[in-house]
């Protein structure tokens, strides 16, 4: 590469990770720092006096744990509904040539072009009659259409990256479509199947608007957090933030072999 | 043990005809090799015969059994891919032992199976590794032992050499050869590399464009070509054809007189060993363009008025660029080709 060039990729590589740790780093600080810190200015770089004070006392609020169950509840079943329904999707998209196939999967990812803002009204007209309305299940209903598309499309990539002919020599060694499936494909994408999951996982936990609108007492953490920290002070809310994003960027970290296949990106 | 027997088996890929009514018949513990260009068909027809394609129409038996419209596990047979297909997640004893297990064998047998086929490939030190730790050659072998440990009544194999470099594949060759003679295994072999073809089958089946244009022993296949098409694919350097015009019943080239089997333009094909050097006026006429001493022969190639032509001379011939020669042909060793239809004339 040649000088400007490269001087070019490095700033742009700075640029976006500084878009994405600086919100983040300030967002520790805050929690971290006190009240003071929080309206200091201008910022200091390190914490004067790093403290736990306000993550504690934030995880002492009452109902917090209670948010955070149903969050887990709520992410746990998105998980799972995104592979059973995802996965085969994917394996469908991978290996059978369908009329049509391109545009399924570009009509895929335009479900996630609808905007929930419409469909809140009326889902939750729909969830209140049959029931589905403040429970977590109801929750991971909506949250598995918006993992659903992801799911679908890197389970694809994952079945593709499989050669056919483990398959066919499989089927030619004596296992019926199913047998080979898992005792061939299923082990070699597993990895990858784990990675999608915990996608989904992420995808539901980090979802607030329609858990908001879908909850009253049955709330998900970020559901919950979104009105109890709209009256509290500053530096609880940095607090709050911080502890819902701990969990996101370490799952996301430890998948990011496999969402950078999805995109066609080798990590290396 | 069981033969095969392909009934006019077709296929179409849409509106694509990828195999027209193929027939032939493979004996029991017979080597047959596909041989074609890519895009013959030659792979499709391993394929439906493997039952991992579905046929247009016709059938294919294997032994007496009509296995036309099983799967592929229930036809009783064995294959090695191109790409080898041995499975990543298994050690290479695993692997060996896939078909074993599927057909539920219990362990002491599996065990027996595994050792004895890691034996006849030489890969019994390597069985607790896994492939990703094996080179392609190892790998190779995994994959024939694969296909040998379940003792197949029919063993197909899709260019299986087609992945090694050149010295690898010839060893290999020889040792397939060898280690299949012994199995005694009733084989179709698919591959674009005549050499391969003729050193290792029994009968070479020649496919162009979804047909079998010729099928027969690697010598008859090389010797006698049913097409020009055949003259061509078949041996290296391949088969020279000369167009002339044939008079009652004669073919004069220069100094050359031939006994043609009809009158009008016809091609003379013949191979680049049969033609013995003469001097210029006691044979076809033959103008040297280039001459590469390959050690074991000298390679010519010249013309012969507008055709060009390979000539095998001996390795000490003194033979430079630009000299005329003469070539002699012994009748017995050339075919007669209709420049129409391009099929050997038969007989003469």
């Amino acid at each position: 590469m040649s000088a400007p060039r490269k001087w070019l990729y490095v700033t742009g590589v700075l640029a976006l990770c500084a878009w994405v740790l600086v919100p983040i780093y300030l967002i520790g600080l805050g929690a971290m720092g006190g009240r003071l810190a929080v309206f200091k200015w201008p910022k200091a770089f390190a914490p004067g006096e790093a403290s736990f004070a306000a993550l504690a006392t934030f995880l002492k609020i009452e109902g917090v744990w209670n948010a955070a169950l149903n969050s887990l509840i709520a992410a746990s079943l998105t998980m799972l509904f995104s592979i059973l329904l995802g996965a085969p999707a994917g394996y469908a998209l991978a290996r059978f040539a369908f009329r049509g196939q391109s545009a399924f999967r570009l009509l895929v990812l335009l479900t996630r072009a609808f905007p929930l803002a419409i469909l809140a009204l009326p889902l939750t007209v729909i969830f209140i009659r049959v029931g589905l309305y403040d429970t977590p299940f109801g929750v991971s209903l909506i949250h598995t259409a918006l993992a659903l598309p992801f799911a679908a499309l890197v389970t694809a990539s994952l079945f593709m990256g499989i050669p056919r002919e483990y398959e066919e020599a499989a089927w030619v060694f004596g296992c019926t479509r199913w047998q080979a499936f898992r005792k061939v494909v299923l082990p070699l994408a597993l990895p990858g199947i784990a990675a999608a999951a915990i996608f989904a996982f992420v995808i539901s936990w980090n979802e607030v608007f329609a858990a908001s609108v879908l909850t009253v007492r049955e709330r998900t953490l970020t559901a919950y957090l979104l009105t109890v920290l709209s009256e509290s002070p500053l530096h609880y809310r940095f607090a709050g933030g911080f502890i819902l994003i701990i969990p996101s960027v370490l799952f996301i970290f430890a998948v990011r072999k496999y969402l950078f296949a999805m995109w066609g990106v080798s990590s290396k | 043990m069981a033969g095969i027997l392909i009934d006019k088996v077709a296929k179409q890929f849409g509106n694509a005809v990828a195999l027209q009514e193929i027939s032939f018949t493979v004996e029991d513990g017979e080597f047959v090799a596909l041989l074609g260009p890519s895009g013959c068909g030659k792979t499709t027809l391993l394929r439906i015969i493997a039952g991992l394609e579905v046929q247009s129409s016709g059938k294919v038996m294997i032994g007496e059994r009509d296995v036309s419209s099983l799967k592929p596990a229930q036809r009783g047979l064995a294959m090695v891919f191109q790409n080898y297909a041995v499975f990543p997640h298994m050690t290479v004893f695993e692997n060996v032992a896939f078909g074993l297990r599927m057909k539920g064998a219990d362990q002491a047998r599996v065990e027996a199976k595994v050792r004895k086929a890691a034996e006849l490939l030489h890969i019994e030190q390597y069985l607790e590794r896994f492939p990703a730790k094996l080179s392609g050659g190892q790998r190779q072998r995994v994959a024939v032992a694969r296909a040998l440990a379940v003792e197949p009544a029919v063993l197909l194999m899709d260019e299986p050499l087609s992945n090694l470099d050149a010295l690898l594949r010839l060893e290999m060759r020889a040792e397939l050869r060898s280690v299949l003679r012994e199995a005694g295994t009733t084989t179709i072999y698919v591959t674009h590399d005549q050499t391969e073809a003729m050193g290792l089958a029994d009968r070479i089946a020649v496919m162009q464009g979804g047909h079998i244009v010729q099928i027969g022993a690697p010598t008859e296949v090389y010797s006698r070509p049913a097409t020009r098409f055949v003259g061509g694919f078949v041996g290296s350097p391949p088969m020279n054809f000369v167009n002339t015009v044939a008079a009652s019943g004669q073919a004069r080239l220069g100094g050359l007189t031939l006994a043609s089997p009809v009158d009008g333009p016809i091609v003379l094909g013949f191979r680049g060993e049969d033609a013995k050097l003469t001097d210029a006026a006691g044979g076809a006429p033959f103008t040297v363009r280039v001459a590469e001493p390959m050690g074991s022969h000298l390679l010519l190639t010249g013309r012969i008025g507008d055709d060009l032509a390979r000539v095998v001379a001996p390795p000490a011939a003194r033979i430079a660029a630009g000299e005329t020669l003469g070539l002699a042909l012994d009748p017995a060793r050339i075919v007669w080709i209709d420049p129409e239809t391009g099929r050997t004339h038969p007989g003469a």
